[in-house]
């Protein structure tokens, strides 16, 4: 029977299945940080467990980490206390740790794809939602909760059901200055923050094809926020040449080896998905996001949509709230709303392309008086490569901060975050309220929409900076 | 985990659709290093801002069931959502729709999600609104909701079901397979890559 790839890696790890039970999953990869794995360590110890397997399992701290000063102490103390718990489970139970002053620190979904441990047909897990960056490889990756998390530690398993299958499909090119973040939230506004729930979203046609790794990361980042358990994109030779050279990548015979089973994982000619979804990459122009769920996102061209015009009560509500929250009146342009920050980073957009992207944009030019740009690289490894290309310069001298690696301001545990009533450009995944700060608002957006509107002090798309 | 059989309370009426973990418990909350003691956290935004918010009114302070709009617990992983409700005193949530992980956190977590058809979540918030101090039972042996003369019933995976009812630790019940494990384990291709030793 034909196969989506993603059965294919499903049933590639399946270690158990028994009818009425859920199928038992070897997990290849169980990426770990501070926030969601303090009290998996506990459960472990309380039970007397050890982690099976330390060399499967790797740790950094990317939630709570300063962008300042990243040398000195935590300032926070519960903060503090959170990374310092992490670092003394880490060398308790045998786990490789990637601690702030580290090469290898950085967002754990940026370092894993940099240091080449994530590869094509692996199932990956972390707690943490936007696992599915992973998927851009050809992974099975999700995001699992603390208890999960203590399962893989003691089992390297994981009890779990078949998913559902659905194909989004965007054929056609890209117009310039519309990117990988575009397609994503347009993807989202067509299926709601919830509409792909239950499924496994591959991301197919010529427009995919044709994205490079890291503009792949991007869309597979934010399945989650089209409520699908992963999201994967089937390996090509784009993804080969990211993964050589890399510090665990294959070598030699393996590679070879690797690259010949890599070259199978593909969706079968005839398999079936249980939806579908078309999209026409060039009819995309640059999406943000107007309300409080990513869902909620229209062109930049349009206007701030009008509640009554919506039919279903429940959607009519939620716009309601949304644009109270926000703070805008309907029917207003949305390139005519101001913001205070623009945000760039995360595990969405917080790659070498992704600064390079909005630092061409900005060379040369200076940022609007009355807004400020916080760029923060998702990994060392990203801000050391940026460093080496002069792009901390051209950030710098456009005005904006230019800062350590981390999640930072894409859910301010740390001290990055919005004022209360401040809004945001964001190239973070998550507009919903308080997100970036008590009382914040925020504005989804690509990166090069985020450097566009740095310069202007509006949401801003990069072809009307031509002649501004 | 506790064991979930039957359980009987007040039901809060939680007008809302995409109801985030964000809102549930926003990220400051998270930095506790225990499994309890989240409930300062809970929907803290809301309940600071919003002086109608529901759980702001002294009639529906002390319920624990939440019946909540369409695509409740979306976005991040945090188990602390779960947990946040469970230290606020709730042990069920209803909902027509519900995000994957928050679904599948609370059958880790000993708190009960239902789901429900819109219509019937729809007239479970009318009678709770009518009175706040509607007794509203939700039974995970016979799989029904059941308040005044209505009872609905629901459908849950015999499977999360069993466990639910039992208590049962999942990590316990993996253990048993650990030959199934080595086995897999032993077939495993030699190029998959380990993090260890660091590169």
């Amino acid at each position: 029977m034909p196969k989506t790839l993603a059965e294919k890696v499903y049933e590639a790890h399946v270690v158990r299945s028994t009818p009425g039970e859920p199928d038992l999953l070897y997990i290849d990869l169980h990426l770990v940080h501070e926030v969601t794995s303090p009290q998996a360590f506990d459960g472990l110890r309380a039970a007397g467990r050890t982690v099976r397997r330390p060399d499967l399992t790797m740790a950094t701290e990317d939630h709570n980490v300063p962008t300042l000063d990243i040398l000195a102490p935590i300032a926070d103390p519960v903060s503090r206390a959170q990374v310092d718990a992490l670092r003394a489970n880490a060398k308790e139970f045998g786990i490789r740790l990637a601690p702030m002053g580290d090469r290898d620190q950085g967002i754990v979904h940026v370092i894993g794809p940099q240091l080449g441990l994530t590869q094509p047909g692996m199932t990956i897990v972390c707690g943490d939602s936007h696992t599915s960056t992973h998927g851009a490889f050809g992974a099975l990756a999700f995001g699992i909760g603390t208890s999960e998390v203590e399962h893989v530690l003691a089992t390297q398993t994981l009890p779990q059901y078949r998913p559902k299958q659905m194909s989004v499909t965007v054929d056609g090119e890209l117009a310039p200055g519309v990117s990988a973040k575009d397609i994503i939230l347009a993807v989202i506004a067509r299926i709601g923050t919830n509409g792909a729930a239950g499924h496994v979203i591959e991301y197919r046609g010529s427009a995919i094809q044709a994205l490079s790794m890291e503009a792949r990361m991007t869309i597979c980042n934010m399945s989650i926020e089209a409520g699908a358990k992963a999201g994967l994109i089937a390996p090509d030779q784009t993804t080969f040449d990211f993964l050589q050279g890399r510090p665990h990548a294959p070598r030699g015979a393996d590679w070879d080896a690797a690259v010949a089973h890599w070259s199978t994982l593909r969706t079968d000619e005839g398999a079936v998905f249980d939806s579908e979804v078309v999209l026409d990459a060039s009819t995309l122009t640059p999406f943000v996001t107007w309300g409080t769920n990513p869902g909620q996102g229209l062109p930049l061209s349009e206007r701030v949509p009008d509640p009554a015009d919506i039919a279903d009560e429940g959607e009519r509500r939620a716009a309601e709230q949304a644009l109270a929250y926000m703070g805008l009146t309907p029917g207003t342009p949305l390139t005519e709303i101001e913001v205070d920050t623009v945000f760039l980073g995360s595990c969405t957009n917080g790659r070498i392309e992704d600064l390079r992207v909005a630092a061409e944009l900005l060379r040369g030019k200076r940022v609007d008086a009355g807004t400020r740009m916080l760029v923060v690289p998702g990994s060392v490894g990203v801000k050391s490569q940026a460093e080496a290309e002069g792009l901390d310069k051209v950030f710098l001298e456009a005005g904006a901060e230019w800062r350590g690696a981390g999640c930072s301001m894409c859910l301010g545990m740390n001290p990055d975050q919005l004022k209360p009533g401040e809004r945001s450009a964001s190239t973070s995944n998550r507009n919903f309220q308080g997100r970036q700060g008590k009382g914040g608002r925020t504005h989804l957006v690509s990166p090069s929409v985020a450097a566009a509107t740095a310069l202007t002090g509006r949401l801003t798309a990069p072809a009307d900076l031509i002649g501004a | 985990m506790d064991a979930f059989t039957t359980h009987t309370g007040t039901a809060a009426p939680l007008r809302r659709s995409a109801v985030d973990t964000d809102q549930i418990i926003p990220a400051e909350y998270l930095k506790r290093i225990t499994r309890t003691g989240f409930e300062d956290g809970l929907f803290v935004a809301w309940r600071t801002n919003e002086p109608d918010f529901v759980l702001n009114q002294p009639e529906y302070a002390d319920a624990s069931i939440l019946v909540a709009g369409p695509d409740f617990g979306t976005g991040s992983s945090r188990e602390h959502a779960n947990w946040a409700l469970l230290d606020g005193g709730f042990r069920v949530v209803i909902s027509s729709r519900f995000a994957d992980i928050f679904r599948n956190n609370s059958t880790k977590s000993g708190l009960l999600t239902v789901v429900l058809p819109q219509a019937e979540v729809e007239a479970l918030w009318a009678a709770v609104e009518a009175d706040p101090a509607t007794p509203v039972t939700v039974d995970l042996r016979a799989k029904e909701v059941s308040y005044g003369s209505t009872t609905v019933p629901f459908e849950i995976d015999d499977y999360v079901r069993w466990r639910l009812l039992e208590g049962l630790d999942d990590v316990g019940l993996t253990e048993k397979h650990v030959d199934d494990i080595e086995a897999f384990e032993a077939q495993r291709p030699a190029w998959l890559p380990r993090a260890l030793p660091a590169v």
